[in-house]
């Protein structure tokens, strides 16, 4: 399984779409680590700068829609390379959600509340979340400050997780 | 017992297993299709895991079309790729440089795509192959790796939204302008996870070219896909490819009216437009849901008109756009740009003298290919600059880091490229 636990970067924005996760013109690249410098590099967020903010991150948290547009894998290996597996949102487009699970990376669904409720406790803060894909909960901490939300996890995605990915189940089974 | 979605009839028989329960359902697949973009990276990995082969290349179709022809190095390779692997294959199918379009345009062209069938391809336009009654999806290169391996993918059960449209379409506004409507009504979220069912009187006077603009459009909303019933505008689109199948186009009608929802289907929501009194829309901002009339952007300025894609690039675009440039220039205040979808089509309009028409007025026609839409090339914008486009998406930087693009139909973009700046097409008299 791949790492779930890390520092989170907070990304206050609805709707952020493939193209402002990976623009069309990286999608030349023919390895995934040459895709690691331009990872949210046209997200226009007053305050986010991808040059400075991104590095350390191991989770992302934001709010409705993320991965909308493009079908590009492009978008969840930009966040794999580097080293962001989990992505927390109040939903996701269907492709980039697949295309995360199909990568072995966590696409964690939460209500807008709770979502709400991380952007108010947690985001201005060096906060580290934790996510227990057996027991089906995300761990969340700043200072003294501690959340454990329980979180609905698939069978299937668990098992995709837990694989490593789609490519090796699918072969074994179909 | 409840009736079932033209959706819900061809999970079921296509229905591998559901080795989740109603989690999930593997669906055995008629059609995987195939670019050099998110392709080479799914061959690659095959060739990796020592499980390059295919599960039947008569039912892959691949086309060398985002970067075409190859402007570098890179996008010389992923050619490179695409074309190799379709040779080691015995891929017939393959449309390489002279003889190849835009995926979404070529692939039904050729009668690769029919009522009932399952078509996935590493491309979120996918979704405009539902115009013939198909189940087409965009994946990424991962489930688009299992389907050149495997022939299966899985889906969740989708959703069911029915859109009852009703009325006539006033002269001089399209099925562009209808879909930007609805995604304006149903926001960029408001069909994730759905397939947008199109129905009633204003889709059955609606050629195919118009349907697969319409369908192509339903990701804009997050749809999983849209469709169209199938009807005799379908069977006669596909008829040149059918007809040894069929003693006739009634015999041929009968046997697709199966991929017709139930009267008593259920759905998730069904919603009723009478659109007889609608107007041409277009994109303001970088969403495709933030859309007004063309009316309340009148005046716009714009640097680029671009018509073309997967969206808006068949011959019936170009027959609207031309009929209103004809004998006229476009302004000196922008430089216009028309990429006809594919060869048949640059052919036709060839014939019918669009090209000329377009040529005389100061377009530049280039060869087909997605280019400019999605900003790798034949049309880049500069920081700054904005285009007026029959494209499919206005994300920020989509035509170019710095640029702006607005959305809408071949009739508006040609009637902008006259004046130099945004207004309604002189066929709209609303």
């Amino acid at each position: 399984m791949k790492n779930f636990k890390g520092k989170a970067l907070f990304l206050d924005r609805s709707d952020i779409n493939t193209d402002e996760i990976i623009p069309a013109k990286y999608l030349t690249e023919s390895s995934k680590a040459a895709l690691k410098p331009y990872l949210l590099e046209d997200l226009e967020i007053s305050g986010f700068n991808p040059r400075t903010d991104i590095g350390g991150k191991a989770v992302i948290v934001t709010r409705a829609n993320f991965g909308c547009g493009s079908s590009r894998e492009h978008a969840p290996w930009a966040l794999e390379v580097n080293g962001i597996n989990v992505v927390i949102a109040e939903n996701f487009a269907r492709i980039f959600r697949q295309n995360m699970y199909n990568c072995g990376m966590m696409a964690i669904e939460m209500a807008p509340d709770q979502i709400a409720y991380l952007f108010d406790q947690y985001a201005d803060r060096d906060c580290e979340i934790e996510v227990d894909v057996d027991k089906g909960v995300v761990k969340i901490a700043a200072g003294d400050q501690k959340d454990c939300i329980p979180v609905k996890i698939a069978d299937f995605d668990k098992c995709l997780v837990k694989a490593g990915g789609w490519v090796e189940y699918a072969d074994r089974n179909y | 017992m409840m009736g079932k979605t033209l959706a819900q009839k061809i999970f079921d028989r296509h229905l591998v297993n559901k080795p989740f329960g109603d989690e999930i359902n593997v669906l055995r697949l008629d059609a995987v299709f195939c670019h050099e973009i998110t392709t080479p990276i799914a061959i690659n990995d095959l060739v990796a895991r020592g499980k390059d082969r295919v599960f039947d290349p008569t039912k892959i179709k691949a086309v060398i079309d985002h970067v075409t022809p190859a402007k570098d190095s890179k996008t010389a390779e992923q050619g490179k790729s695409l074309r190799d692997w379709a040779r080691r294959h015995g891929i017939k199918d393959f449309f390489d440089i002279g003889r190849n379009g835009v995926c979404h345009a070529i692939f039904p062209e050729k009668g690769f795509v029919r009522p009932g069938y399952t078509v996935i391809m590493g491309d979120s336009h996918t979704c405009t192959h539902g115009a013939f009654g198909a189940f087409a999806a965009g994946v990424g290169s991962t489930d688009l790796e299992v389907g050149i391996l495997k022939g299966v993918c899985t889906f969740k059960e989708p959703k069911m939204m029915k859109f009852v449209l009703k009325g006539t379409l006033p002269a001089g506004v399209y099925s562009k302008d209808v879909i930007l409507f609805l995604i304006r009504e149903l926001t960029v979220n408001g069909a994730t996870n759905m397939v947008m069912e199109f129905t009633g009187p204003i889709i059955d006077t609606m050629s195919m070219e118009a349907r697969m603009t319409l369908c192509n459009m339903a990701i804009e909303a997050g749809g999983t896909c849209g469709v169209c019933y199938p009807d005799m505008t379908t069977v006669e689109y596909l008829w040149p490819f059918i007809k040894e199948e069929f003693a006739s186009k009634e015999a041929a009608l009968a046997e697709y009216r199966q991929w017709v929802s139930d009267p008593d289907a259920e759905y998730a929501a069904v919603r009723e437009y009478d659109l007889s009194d609608l107007e041409p829309m277009v994109t303001y901002g970088n969403k495709p849901d933030q859309v007004k009339t063309v009316r309340e952007m009148t005046g716009t300025p714009v640097d680029q008109v671009y018509i073309g894609s997967c969206t808006n690039g068949r011959i019936e675009d170009l027959r609207i756009a031309a009929g209103i440039i004809k004998g006229q220039k476009i302004s000196d205040s922008l430089r216009g740009i028309v990429s006809p979808a594919t060869p048949a089509i640059f052919s036709r309009a060839l014939e019918e003298g669009l090209i000329q028409i377009f040529q005389d007025a100061g377009f530049c026609v280039t060869n087909p290919t997605c280019g400019a839409c999605l900003g790798m090339s034949n049309g880049v914008l500069a920081n700054g600059e904005v285009c007026a486009s029959t494209t499919n998406r206005n994300f920020t930087g989509r035509m170019g880091k710095g640029g702006t693009v607005h959305l809408m139909s071949p009739a508006t973009a040609a009637a902008t490229a006259i004046a130099g700046k945004i207004v309604n097409s002189p066929l709209f008299k609303g």
